[in-house]
């Protein structure tokens, strides 16, 4: 029991890196990533890959994973960024697709449909498994904290300023002179860069990756967490990182009891719930659990004299 | 006819009679698009949602493959235009990215409405097996050649409606310019509705067609939604000849490269085809406009 309820602190911790990343493309930046789960796999496939086969160093394969997804956020958002926002949401879906697509077809890198399993986990091998675990958590629950504290840095910078002013109107941003593609592009990066560590965490905790687990409802979770923690709020972020798992953990024992349902009707129910809850969060709660916090900005008292000057002349 | 000739015409029928096939759900998309202004991905379960109703009416009802592409079209139509009026529209006013997402959400529960009735087993359509007509060297089957006749007709009554019929062209003016259609007195809620029903009917028509040539599942939409959003991006998204084009386009293109890459890779094409179009000509080739 205290290992699944690690397991799943490790899930949440990982499922918290992705919705934080999400939140400076979408939350901050105001740009819409449908494949999300697209940049997860790259950086799943890479750090396996370059652990398993290059023998890197796990810590350097993580490092690589990042660099790997922000370089391939970089290409996806260059492509749409002078065009409208739902240009981007094709592309990504699109991209997230194909990356599926050819991960399961590559059968000589990356093993097809069967997947890539034994993929190396920090000293897996010298510790028990619930040692291992406790390890994990802690790893992963250290870069949270790092990633937290950086994405807080982040927001209330002039960088997390100007993001917020791209999306909240992208003219004004670039009549005060801003380089409202660049600041796009680089946020871009940022986010996916973390999408794809955490596609890494995932695939030395759990050792296996294969194409089916980077589904596009796996792009919903994330969304749904950072609707439901509040959109643009980091603190929010986590929060709903850890409420969606313990959602879909606790659908996952409800839905067995219901008498007459099989495996597959069962799936289909939790998957029909998550997206009903995620329409419904966006519908009628869009601020979420924790509402993003904008500064207050001290408007300075206007004199006398010009309020006056503009009365109009009855 | 050299074997490699003999090979690319083969393909290229192959790819016209696929395009043809897909130009009905782009057609769909794009319409949808040149209306209301947002991708809607929610198209992919409805094209399942098609290709199912029309499962049920000739294999469950032993209807003829004729009839049941029409209620494959009429039930996608309505199911699109009831999803749109509880679920999409209400998204409208908060802008296009949250009512895309909204449609992505909408698409996966629709899918998994389908899943739960019918599970996750392929199923075909009680189609008499025939013997492929053979021009030359090169082999068409006789289904095929129906589904593009069925897929011809759907365009052509499409566009005499956008043509000929006053409602048809007042739904051209909310595409071209919604204000000045607001102030001449149009409805943009029945234009809205009309257009959902007609888009989606598609969708519905075009996922059947395609699972008329292999089998169905419910993700028969989502597989080929790739294709579909490339066909309507490269002829360029609102334009109705623009997806005629640019499911051709993608068509052809798919099957060209089987010549050096394996068909699994197929719906990469599509993908690489909307990166090029979107570097290359954003608007497409067909479209008016970049929005």
């Amino acid at each position: 029991m205290e290992n699944y309820l690690i397991a799943m602190a490790v899930s949440a911790g990982i499922y918290a890196l992705m919705a934080l990343g999400v939140n400076v493309i979408w939350g901050l930046a105001g740009m819409v990533n449908l494949g999300l789960v697209g940049f997860f796999a790259v950086g799943a496939y890479v750090s396996a890959l370059l652990t398993l086969k290059a023998g890197l160093p796990i810590a350097a394969g993580m490092a690589a994973a990042a660099l790997a997804a922000a370089a391939v956020g970089v290409a996806v958002a260059l492509v749409t960024v002078r065009l409208r926002g739902d240009y981007l949401a094709i592309v990504t879906l699109g991209f997230a697709e194909s990356i599926r697509i050819v991960a399961s077809n590559t059968i000589w890198l990356t093993n097809g449909t069967d997947g890539i399993s034994g993929i190396a986990g920090p000293w897996r091998g010298s510790l028990s498994p619930a040692a291992f675990n406790l390890l994990y958590l802690g790893v992963v629950g250290t870069i949270v904290a790092v990633a937290y504290v950086l994405a807080e840095r982040l927001r209330a910078s002039p960088f997390g300023r100007v993001l917020r002013a791209i999306r909240d109107d992208e003219q004004v941003a670039a009549v005060a002179g801003k380089h409202v593609a660049l600041f796009k592009v680089k946020a871009f990066a940022i986010g996916a860069g973390a999408l794809g560590l955490a596609g890494a965490l995932y695939a030395h905790y759990t050792s296996y990756i294969a194409p089916d687990i980077f589904v596009p409802l796996f792009t919903l979770y994330i969304k749904l967490a950072l609707l439901a923690g509040g959109l643009g709020n980091n603190r929010g972020a986590v929060i709903g990182a850890v409420a969606i798992v313990f959602l879909l953990e606790s659908t996952r024992f409800v839905i067995p009891l219901v008498p007459g349902v099989s495996a597959v009707q069962g799936a289909a129910v939790r998957e029909l719930m998550i997206a009903v809850l995620l329409i419904v969060m966006l519908r009628y709660k869009p601020t979420g659990l924790v509402p993003e916090q904008l500064p207050r900005i001290p408007v300075p008292p206007v004199p006398p004299s010009a309020t006056a000057r503009y009365q109009p002349t009855a | 006819m050299p074997p490699i000739v003999a090979e690319i015409a083969q393909l290229v029928v192959n790819g016209v009679m696929a395009g043809t096939i897909l130009a009905v759900p782009a057609i769909g998309l794009t319409a949808i698009y040149a209306v209301l202004r947002f991708p809607n991905f929610a198209l992919a379960s409805h094209a399942t949602i098609g290709a199912f109703a029309g499962y049920i009416a000739n294999v469950k009802f032993g209807l003829p493959i004729l009839p049941s592409v029409i209620v494959a079209f009429l039930a996608a139509g309505l199911v699109g235009v009831a999803t749109d009026e509880v679920v999409l529209k209400q998204f409208r006013p908060s802008g296009f990215i949250t009512t895309a997402i909204a449609s992505i959400a909408l698409t996966i529960a629709l899918e998994n409405i389908v899943r739960f009735g019918f599970g996750n087993e392929l199923r075909g359509y009680a189609l008499p097996i025939e013997r492929d007509w053979r021009f030359a060297s090169i082999r068409v089957g006789p289904q095929q050649l129906q589904n593009l006749a069925i897929a011809a007709v759907a365009m052509a009554a499409l566009f005499s409606f956008l043509a000929f019929t006053r409602t048809g062209k007042a739904m051209r003016a909310v595409a071209d310019n919604p204000m000045l259609a607001s102030i001449k007195g149009i409805n943009a809620d029945m234009i809205s509705r009309l257009v959902n029903f007609v888009g989606m009917g598609l969708a519905g028509l075009g996922g059947m067609l395609i699972g008329l040539d292999t089998s169905i599942d419910p993700l028969t939409g989502f597989r080929s939604i790739l294709s579909v959003f490339a066909a309507a991006v490269v002829g360029g998204l609102g334009s109705i000849p623009g997806a005629v084009v640019g499911a051709l386009t993608v068509g052809i293109g798919e099957e060209l490269c089987l010549l050096f890459l394996s068909p699994d890779y197929r719906s990469v094409v599509g993908f690489v085809a909307i990166l090029l179009v979107l570097t290359l000509r954003p608007r497409g080739i067909l479209g008016q406009r970049e929005y």
